[in-house]
């Protein structure tokens, strides 16, 4: 099953047998104070570095959250979009948990985006679903509830519901990425292998396209980039088609293209030797 | 082994998460006619202030402060009831749950660990919490400190209901009200008119026994 995004120029697609999807997660105020102190006054300024620096870094996609409480929300969204495409063509990832904002955001959109995200709930559902369909764009579906299930199985039912639902609505399954709830390693010993044997089951059930929050997973933990490099590579190897995570750092960026190469998903390496002669070139 | 060599061990092993060897040393001093009180606040909540200075500082990480956390719970199950007996006080009860409409509840989970490995007597109320369940709980247990966690931008607003909630009860000034969750910040909570914001599990601890501290100091009880 194969997810297409696309912008006025380029098309990004998402698939099994494809290079792996990296969603550049930067543009977010969750723990950046400046960031948000000028979200309050409206400045979207910082954007510009962000997009840069993903870029560079060799991100795929750009996720796009401009969520705070003390600030407008829906107007922010509504001109963070615009101001993003002007600066990159890669396709965009509008994530809000506030339903106006990802419509103000999907409105402002040049081309196929995907939005960022609805759970299982049937509030949610009923809200976001019609709003993704009127857009024609694709969702991502969290594979949690009114809980965040402990049982693999659990959330197969719910990521089930998601796609379900999502039919019932007139958008496909290849529309629909689930996140099967990436959780931090350090809080919880099982948070991976019961993040993989989720994987696992949906690729096998439902065979869709996944995609994560991958820096969850070395929350609160020393050598977070390698930690994410690993944990990549080993979820790729079970079925995680994309993740939304540090574009940044080319350790883990670098994780994820070697895993496309080894996986088969960059035949004869090579995107892998172009990338190694790029940078030669660079630092030449 | 002397009493001095078994406080240093508690101290020692809870440092490191060894909870069986912390219990042993607990029933050991016990067995040898040391008081509940002095491994208590001689040995362990020393310790445990150090795993949290530690973490402050970025020396510990998530998983050693979880693991230190246990071992001292170990301990405190078995002194807990036979403190009762002699009739200590608790360092303090705390109310603790996350907001109505959010579900997500690691951090949450984190300050209770660290806040029961202090010595305090937490109520979790779990996720998905509505105001009018944590006025119940809070007439119910009278707790020294209220909690509330949020994960999402959009049930942060969710504080400001919930301290709305506890003053048509009547019991605002009754509670400390501390907020925490990832997009939390300082300004925030400020804004919504909560007592105190911690930005990590650590910190909430040593906030609440401060505040506790400053409000028995006001209050004579």
């Amino acid at each position: 099953m194969e997810t297409v995004l696309e912008s006025p120029s380029k098309t990004v697609v998402i698939g099994p047998d494809r290079a792996f999807c990296v969603i550049g997660e930067r543009i977010n105020p969750t723990g950046r104070k400046k960031f948000q102190a000028e979200l309050q006054n409206g400045d979207l300024s910082r954007i510009e570095v962000d997009v840069a620096q993903q870029v560079a870094g060799g991100a795929d996609m750009l996720d796009v959250n401009v969520g705070d409480p003390l600030a407008d929300e829906i107007e922010l969204m509504r001109q963070a979009i615009p101001l993003v495409q002007k600066l990159t063509d890669l396709p965009l990832c509008i994530d809000s948990s506030v339903i106006e904002a990802l419509e103000a955001g999907l409105g402002a959109y040049q081309g196929k985006a995907l939005v960022n995200s609805v759970t299982g709930e049937d509030e949610r559902l009923e809200a976001i679903l019609p709003i993704v369909a009127k857009h024609g764009a694709a969702v991502i579906g969290l594979a949690n509830d009114d809980e965040i299930p402990m049982e693999p199985q659990r959330r197969l039912e719910v990521a089930r519901k998601i796609v379900s639902r999502a039919g019932d609505h007139g958008i496909q399954p290849e529309d629909v990425l689930i996140d099967p709830l990436a959780m931090p390693v350090g809080a919880e010993p099982r948070a991976v292998t019961l993040f993989l044997e989720t994987v696992r089951l949906i690729r096998e059930e439902l065979g869709v396209n996944m995609t994560c929050g991958a820096s969850n997973t070395s929350f609160g933990l020393p050598g977070r980039e390698t930690l994410g490099a690993a944990f990549l590579a080993v979820a790729a190897s079970h079925g995680l088609t994309s993740a939304i995570m540090d574009a940044r750092s080319q350790e883990i960026v670098e994780g994820v293209r070697a895993t496309d190469f080894l996986l088969g998903h960059d035949e004869w390496g090579a995107a892998w030797i172009a990338a190694y002669r790029a940078k030669q070139a660079a630092a030449a | 082994m002397t009493h001095e060599e078994i406080l240093k061990g508690l101290y020692d092993e809870t440092l490191i998460g060894n909870a069986p060897e912390v219990k042993d040393l607990v029933n050991k001093g016990l067995a040898e006619g040391l008081g509940c009180e002095a491994m208590l606040y001689d040995a362990l909540i020393p310790s445990l202030e150090e795993v949290g200075a530690r973490f402050e500082r970025g020396d510990y990480f998530v998983p050693e402060m979880l693991i230190a956390a246990r071992a001292m719970q170990g301990a405190l199950d078995i002194l807990r009831p036979l403190l009762a007996e002699t009739g200590a006080k608790p360092i303090g009860t705390y109310v603790m749950g996350t907001v109505k409409g959010d579900v997500h509840d690691i951090g949450k989970n984190l300050v209770n660990i660290m806040l029961e490995g202090a010595g305090f007597t937490v109520y979790d109320l779990g996720v998905n919490v509505a105001p009018e369940v944590f006025v119940q709980k809070i007439q119910e247990h009278n707790p020294d400190v209220v909690g509330f966690s949020a994960f999402l931008t959009t049930t942060m607003p969710m504080f400001k209901a919930n301290i709305n909630a506890l003053q048509k009860a009547g019991i605002r000034d009754d509670v400390i009200v501390m907020v925490g969750g990832a997009p939390v910040t300082q300004e925030y909570a400020d804004a919504v008119g909560a007592d105190a914001y911690a930005p990590d599990a650590s910190t909430a601890v040593r906030i609440a026994k401060d505040l506790i501290a400053k409000r028995r100091a006001a209050v004579p009880a």
